[in-house]
């Protein structure tokens, strides 16, 4: 197991590889005038474009480029974002938790949802239930993100004014700045907590509504029809028919014998929705105002700010890789017939 | 997966594939036993039904929107005024900010969307024939290679990966279909791949390889023939999902120039109005309900469509989903 686990973590570094090499090798359909100008901020400037281009080595060839910008960045320097206005590093750093707490609820609620939803279809196969769930399912993965996420901020925000886009209030915000709220975890909710403010936690709460209920809309449908045909199959075990005839009562079967079963395979599901959430954060971000690593990274795409997309894009590929492993490995502790070699 | 469903062996050969609910009756050409077995499912004629419609909207679109700029899929605007119009006379379903006409719009935007959709597979299926029988029929090293490549790139998040690609080489409708393209190409690559491998080994394969055909001419007339359902198959269940990246691209702002008759920036115009006035939340509804109606059913349509030629063209797939 434990050999398993460090020869995966071996194929984070390569990724990190692949990835950045395929962003330097689409750098150089910019010319390096294209990219010096980039720099410069005042007209006045323009005459030191051939310095600008000689000083970052724009120049050269893309692998003594590439070599000098791992070089930085195993000094621990990703360059700096000109968007966040910060080095690409405390960017990250800042801008992560925010991201992490959203993704955490969402996981949460997609999780709880779809396997009791998915249940609740099986059992009640070709009944109310199962059908409603099915046109969730069928609209949900038809229905954009962005405009479901819209539509919720028209009737919620707009029409109600319970939940406002961002992450804070005004004054919630203000309070959190003024130096007499601690920064624990970087989790507005869990801060708000250990601060012993009951205001702010409530005030974050608010604020994660629309983009949790977005994020599970959007994922939710995946896992309730994996969850629902496996939950079929193992009802139709041999097992769960033996537990039936001993008299159990029909929750206790469907509790403990079959859903522990079903589960298994909706493992294998996890990084498939790992990845649907990664790129659904980045959407879901940008559309409520939420200051997470995705609204940087699009803002940052959007200004050609280069250090930036290609911290962005690193971190979201080493949260993958981390992602998958906790999913093989999970799934090996919960099956033991499962070997990881 | 552990949850492979091993479908019960027939009886006797001469039964239809388990599952399959429509027997052949005697006599019957395949291309009819096709069309009964579609009838059979209201929601696969529902998507038909949603397709042909875009497909007219798309195909009569200088009729039903006459252009008037020099560029067609640029929507015609009159005036500046910040403010969206509801629908009225001259624009039966409203303006959005700028005055961009929203039944222009959504009319030419069909267009646009089958434009990237059918460009964005082309590109993909051009990519997977070349690398799918270099990997799949020769196999070796470079079949190792293309896969590891393959494994890499279906690993990241599609969405992540093309708004990296756009950012870099830029917003234009041509270097979006790049992206997306540059997405989607290891699924198809995957899915010729394992077709070559299957009928590589073909005793007709085997016969004209016998009887003196070279690599090529296998290739071109006994292996390719063979791909075609299984890429229709993916294609139809793409085409949505396809159309959503560039939407949402485009949303993101990383996308058309502004003006360009595509769904994604008409409900990227909505996003200062949701709110609507003080006192009538709903005033703008038209800006997101417009567009927004658009895109899920053309989706819509084509997830059912997909799901209907799945379960027609290879029905070992049933209920799989």
């Amino acid at each position: 197991m434990i050999a398993f686990i460090v020869r995966r973590l071996l194929l984070l570094p390569l990724v990190a590889l692949g990835v950045t090499a395929l962003i330097f090798a689409l750098l150089q359909f910019l010319t390096p005038a294209m990219r010096a100008s980039l720099y410069i901020t005042d007209p006045k400037q323009l005459n030191a474009l051939p310095d600008i281009i000689r000083k970052y080595h724009l120049d050269q060839p893309v692998y003594v480029q590439y070599g000098d910008w791992l070089r930085q960045v195993l000094h621990g320097d990703l360059g700096w974002s000109e968007t966040a206005r910060e080095p690409v590093a405390d960017a990250i750093r800042g801008f992560f938790p925010a991201t992490l707490e959203l993704a955490m609820y969402a996981f949460l609620c997609i999780l709880a949802l779809g396997i009791w939803l998915g249940t609740a279809s099986a059992v009640n196969k070709d009944k109310l239930i199962d059908h409603l769930s099915r046109v969730t399912s069928i609209s949900g993965a038809s229905l954009p993100t962005f405009v479901w996420a819209l539509l919720l901020l028209m009737v919620f925000y707009g029409h109600f004014g319970w939940f406002p886009p961002g992450r804070l209030s005004l004054d919630a915000d203000l309070y959190v700045r003024s130096g007499k709220f601690h920064v624990y975890t970087g989790l507005m909710t869990v801060d708000a907590l250990l601060n012993g403010q009951g205001w702010i936690f409530w005030d974050a709460v608010r604020h994660l509504v629309l983009p949790v209920a977005t994020l599970t809309y959007y994922l939710v449908a995946v896992l309730v029809r994996i969850t629902r045909s496996s939950m079929l199959e193992t009802l139709r075990a041999d097992y769960v028919r033996t537990a039936q005839a001993k008299g159990l009562p029909r929750r206790i079967v469907v509790d403990r014998h079959a859903r522990r079963n079903a589960l298994i395979p909706v493992i294998t599901l996890a990084s498939l929705l790992f990845i649907g959430l990664l790129s659904g954060v980045v959407i879901t971000e940008s559309v409520f105002n939420y200051p997470g690593i995705g609204r940087w990274g699009v803002g940052a795409s959007q200004q050609l700010d280069i250090p930036a997309v290609t911290g962005f894009a690193l971190i979201f590929a080493g949260l993958l890789v981390l992602g998958n492993l906790c999913a093989d490995v999970l799934y090996a502790v919960v099956d033991p017939r499962i070997r990881l070699q | 997966m552990s949850a492979v469903r091993t479908p019960p062996s027939p009886a006797t050969p001469a039964l239809p594939l388990p599952g399959s609910p429509v027997r052949p009756r005697a006599g019957e050409r395949p291309w009819h036993r096709t069309v009964r077995r579609f009838q059979r499912n209201p929601l696969s004629v529902l998507g038909a039904a949603i397709i042909l419609f875009f497909v007219a909207l798309a195909v009569l679109a200088p009729v039903l929107a006459h252009p008037t700029e020099r560029n067609p899929y640029l929507i015609p605007h009159s005036g500046y005024a910040s403010d969206p119009r509801p629908p009225g006379p001259g624009h039966p379903l409203g303006t959005t900010e700028q005055q961009f006409d929203l039944y222009y719009g959504v009319i030419w935007g069909a267009r646009t969307a089958f434009v990237v959709a059918l460009t964005v597979i082309a590109t993909a299926v051009a990519i997977a024939l070349v690398l799918g029988s270099l990997s799949g029929y020769y196999g070796g090293r470079v079949d190792e290679i293309v896969m590891r490549v393959t494994d890499i790139v279906l690993a990241f998040p599609g969405l992540i990966l093309a708004v990296v690609i756009v950012a870099v080489l830029g917003p234009s409708v041509r270097n979006l279909v790049i992206a997306i393209a540059a997405v989607e190409w290891p699924t198809y690559t995957r899915l010729l791949r394992g077709e070559f491998l299957r009928v590589r080994d073909m005793e007709y394969v085997q016969a004209a390889r016998a009887l003196g055909a070279g690599d090529f001419w296998v290739i071109l007339r006994h292996v390719i023939p063979n791909t075609v359902y299984p890429i229709l198959i993916l294609a139809s269940l793409n085409m949505g999902n396809i159309v959503i990246t560039f939407a949402a691209l485009s949303f993101l702002g990383l996308g058309v120039p502004p003006g360009y008759a595509d769904w994604g920036q008409l409900i990227n115009l909505s996003h200062n109005w949701i709110t609507g006035t003080a006192g009538d939340p709903f005033t703008y509804w038209y800006t997101l309900v417009v567009p927004g109606a658009a895109i899920f059913l053309f989706v819509l349509g084509w997830n059912l469509l997909g799901d209907a030629f799945r379960d027609i063209f290879d029905p070992r797939l049933q209920g799989s989903r």
